[in-house]
């Protein structure tokens, strides 16, 4: 067991765990931010996405160890001051959820997604979230979202 | 070698035990935890027995009280059903039809679902059932309490109820323009009713909440990550739990080393009979104690897809033939007669449920009672487990069931309840289970495999006369035709299984449905008729009809015509309430023998639509669902083992086979609403398989369809057989 400082959602928070134990144990088990879910641990399924340095990242497959120098961000982070993200708030509008077990890594991997591209083209929605399973098959509604949230995120866009 | 230990949908029928008919909390108890107000509880009627009945041996519900609503003195309307909350939305559906009835905003309900200490006894939530069952259940008990809310006020007032309005939570009286809300009515005490009669119920055309797209329930909680699922539950100074598993099916241990399991800091090795398990301080700590375990296991030769097929025909579930279930005419003469005739056999593969949600649970003991949150369709079937599992009254169990990570059928079993309790007792301590996607995929129970047998005759004209159709195995749900045939003989024949298998979402009328509706793809070809005509011809129902034509429409058949590169395909049919059609489009690549879905039209009845939102996102997602097992999905097996128990190697319905889908509804204002879980999957795979056959000419008669990464033209040497 070692100490380690994280970096979650803007707090500096102190755990101890193995070093090779994997983030998404640490996040869920350790610091109880349980939004982040198990969906397979092999990196097969995007369930436990969440962003290191802004980057969408499989949180099954990371060491505590090597995330102890980046900025996470987990959905209980993406809400600021009780304002749901754009992209919350897309998925929210267009319904875009059934079980709702897949959400908080598809909204992670958007938001990951339209940082780096601000106005994809449905294909690369596709590409870009092909990673993603959403068992309930609500993936038509959530290309949906994700365009909704680029249109809401757009320069001159009032939200 | 035979598993069938669950139960399967279709196979319930007086499979249960006698069932206690009312909760264990004493109504007196019930009403101290909810404090004053007005308590209604709905007994069982003998209309209700009749339709609970139906093809449920008569225990859908308690004998007794079946749901409870609680009003309380500041307005909140608590409604109390033993139903689960999946992912199907029946959350939000059901407290329409409870705000509808009882004439209160859709916001004043809360909904209190699947907690077998506060909710009345459930069968579970499965079959389609909920929305025609429950539905009309809670509308009756909720148009009977907002009856007795305007007796109350009449005799404060000393009028004559019928003079009275009740909407927005109010009594009013419009002579006088006084007013009461429903809370005041009760004045702090405490009031029981028990209803019975049979209220009449507001018709669905003056609906004004139910049948509107009200957005999920606690939407935001998804959005947010705030809602907690049955692995999200944590309980102070909770434990985890992991199982040791055999390395094959019906696997008989040799030798058992667990010392350097047992030397890791806070861990402890539970061995129970063949149960072996263990507890430790964290997650990580808990795998790492079980790799540590040596384990030597004698696993005997077992059977695998190779000759699957042939063994289920070959091997009676009880050593004999039961019958046809259904004969009308002569079939034997009818087809000798027949201008035209067609045989063929089909097969479906097994598969797996895989939700996104492993079996999880957590398991808590307190002064000898057992409680346990976990994520089941079967609640109270949980209960029974748990109860036999160690020696327990009701009273001394609770299930509570968090709105989970869906199910599709697959989690009518308490595995990891039992695992969680059996370590927790153990340990002294309440123990979390969640199993890895490995063990989903081998562990849990898979959906049926299955073969069909299907002989058919025509006259020149298109006229069917004779319709003969077996199935082995996979179940009989929606076996019969919905084409009127003079001459059938139907028969289901039950075998053994060399798998586990057991419910699953649509199970045998997927299985039915792809068989009979490629078949009659396959006739309307040999009669050489268009495929949607030949359909038409040859049926009387005017609702499947409808759906039909209505997908037809929309989908420009006949305008289509297919080319080798591009083909149109229709099929459809019916089952549990839900009358369904679905046209598909297929893109073959001529290099790569590639096939795509491009597009899927599916028209859809099902009386008078609840929630036309929960409705589309149930159906475009029984659609993608489909498309799996239509196309790639299925589970292989060698010598006990499943050969691709991850998601690398069995492969599910992702964004890019996602095909442009548009969903017709039909609302039905004027016939009773029917469930739309499952029977929105029945038409993907014959569609499907009819538009490549449009396309190519090559009938495809095995799910799925295109194994290998969607390339037609391969055998796939593990189903053939």
């Amino acid at each position: 067991m070692g100490d380690f400082v994280l970096n979650v959602n803007g707090a500096r928070l102190r755990v101890s765990a193995s070093a090779e134990e994997t983030l998404l144990s640490v996040l869920r088990n350790r610091l109880n931010l349980t939004g982040t879910k198990y969906g397979c641990g092999e990196g097969q399924c995007g369930a436990c996405t969440v962003l290191l340095d802004g980057r969408a990242t499989r949180s099954c497959l990371v060491p505590v160890e090597s995330a102890a120098k980046a900025k996470i961000v987990t959905i209980e982070g993406l809400a600021q001051n009780g304002k749901l993200s754009a992209i919350q708030q897309a998925f929210l509008d267009e319904g875009a959820f059934q079980c709702g077990y897949c959400t908080s890594g598809m909204i992670l991997g958007a938001t990951s997604l339209l940082h780096e591209r601000h106005n994809p083209t449905e294909e690369q929605i596709v590409e870009a979230m092909e990673g993603h399973i959403c068992r309930c098959g609500t993936y038509p509604r959530i290309v949906e979202a994700v365009k909704r949230a680029s249109r809401l995120l757009a320069p001159g866009a009032s939200r | 070698m035979n598993h069938r230990d669950e139960p399967v949908t279709e196979f319930v029928q007086g499979s249960l035990s006698a069932r206690p008919c009312i909760s264990e909390m004493d109504r007196r108890d019930f009403l101290k935890v909810l404090g004053g107000g007005l308590l209604v509880c709905l007994t069982q009627t003998s209309s209700w027995a009749q339709e609970s009945g139906r093809g449920f041996g008569g225990h859908e519900l308690s004998k007794e009280l079946s749901a409870w609503l609680h009003i309380a003195a500041d307005g909140e309307v608590k409604v109390f059903t033993g139903k689960v909350e999946v992912g199907q939305n029946i959350r939000t559906s059901l407290a329409q039809l409870v705000a509808e009835e009882l004439r209160v905003p859709f916001d004043a309900i809360t909904m209190v679902m699947g907690d077998t200490d506060l909710t009345p006894w459930d069968m579970g939530t499965f079959g389609s059932r909920t929305t025609p069952t429950m539905g009309p259940q809670l509308r009756t008990m909720a148009a009977a309490a907002r009856q007795m809310l305007l007796e109350i006020a009449a005799q404060r007032w000393h009028v004559d109820p019928a003079g009275l309005t009740a909407a927005g939570g109010k009594v009013t009286d419009p002579q006088n323009t006084r007013s009461l809300a429903y809370g005041e009515l009760s004045r702090g005490e405490k009031l029981v009713k028990t209803v019975s009669s049979e209220e009449r119920l507001t018709p669905a055309p003056e609906w004004k909440i139910a049948g509107t797209a009200v957005p999920k329930a606690e939407g935001r909680d998804f959005v947010t990550g705030k809602h907690k699922y049955p692995s999200d539950i944590t309980r102070p100074e909770m434990m985890f739990g992991a199982v040791l598993r055999p390395n094959g099916f019906n696997a008989a241990l040799a030798s058992l080393d667990t010392s350097a399991a047992e030397k890791l800091p806070g861990v402890k090795v539970v061995r129970d009979g063949d149960f072996i398990g263990l507890v430790a301080p964290d997650a990580f700590a808990a795998q790492r104690a079980l790799a540590a375990i040596q384990a030597k296991w004698n696993v005997p030769a077992q059977s695998s897809n190779q000759g699957l097929f042939a063994y289920l025909k070959n091997n009676p579930e009880n050593g004999r033939d039961d019958g046809p279930q259904h004969v009308s005419g002569s079939v034997e003469p009818a087809l000798a007669g027949a201008d035209l005739k067609l045989e063929e056999q089909y097969s479906v593969a097994y598969i797996a449920h895989a939700p996104l949600e492993p079996r999880a649970a957590v398991a808590e003991w307190i002064d000898g009672k057992l409680t346990v949150w976990t994520g089941t369709q079967r609640p109270f079937g949980v209960r029974d487990e748990l109860m036999q599992a160690f020696h327990l009254s009701p009273a001394q169990v609770r299930v509570i069931q968090p709105d989970m990570g869906s199910g599709y059928g697959g989690k009518h079993t308490g595995e990891a309840a039992v695992e969680a309790a059996r370590l927790a007792k153990a340990a002294g301590k309440p123990v979390k289970v969640v199993w890895t996607r490995s063990e989903e995929f081998t562990w849990a129970y898979l959906r049926p495999a299955g073969l069909i047998e299907i002989k058919a005759g025509a006259q020149h004209n298109g006229t069917l006369v004779a319709w003969e159709h077996h199935n082995y195995n996979s179940g009989p749900a929606a076996i019969g035709t919905p084409y009127s045939v003079a001459n059938q003989l139907i028969q289901y024949h039950a075998a053994k299984s060399p798998l586990r298998q057991g419910s699953y979402r649509g199970l045998a009328s997927t299985a039915n449905h792809f068989a009979r509706e490629s078949h009659m793809d396959g006739m309307a070809h040999v009669v050489s008729m268009d495929p949607l005509e030949f359909r038409l011809k040859n049926l009387t129902d005017p609702r499947l009809q409808a759906v039909f034509q209505a997908a037809a429409e929309k989908f420009g058949w006949g305008r289509l015509k297919s080319t080798p590169e591009r083909g149109f395909g229709i099929a459809g049919g019916l089952d549990k309430g839900g009358y369904v059609a679905t046209c598909a489009e297929v893109e073959i690549d001529a290099a790569s023998r590639r096939v795509r879905i491009r597009r899927i039209v599916q028209a859809w009845e099902c009386g008078a639509i609840v929630n036309p939102d929960g409705l589309r996102n149930q159906l475009a997602g029984a659609i993608v669902q489909g498309i799996g097992g239509a196309l790639f999905e299925r589970i292989l097996f060698a010598d006990g083992r499943i050969l691709n128990p991850h998601f690398a190697q069995y492969r599910v319905p992702r964004f890019s086979d996602t095909p442009q889908i548009e969903v017709v509804l039909i609302d039905r204002k004027d016939l009773p609403s029917a469930g739309a879980g499952e029977t929105g999957l029945v038409g993907v795979a014959p569609a499907v398989g009819n538009a490549i056959f449009a396309a190519s000419g090559i009938r495809l008669r095995n799910m799925p369809m295109a194994p290998r990464s969607g390339v037609l033209g391969e055998p796939d040497p593990g189903f053939r057989s």
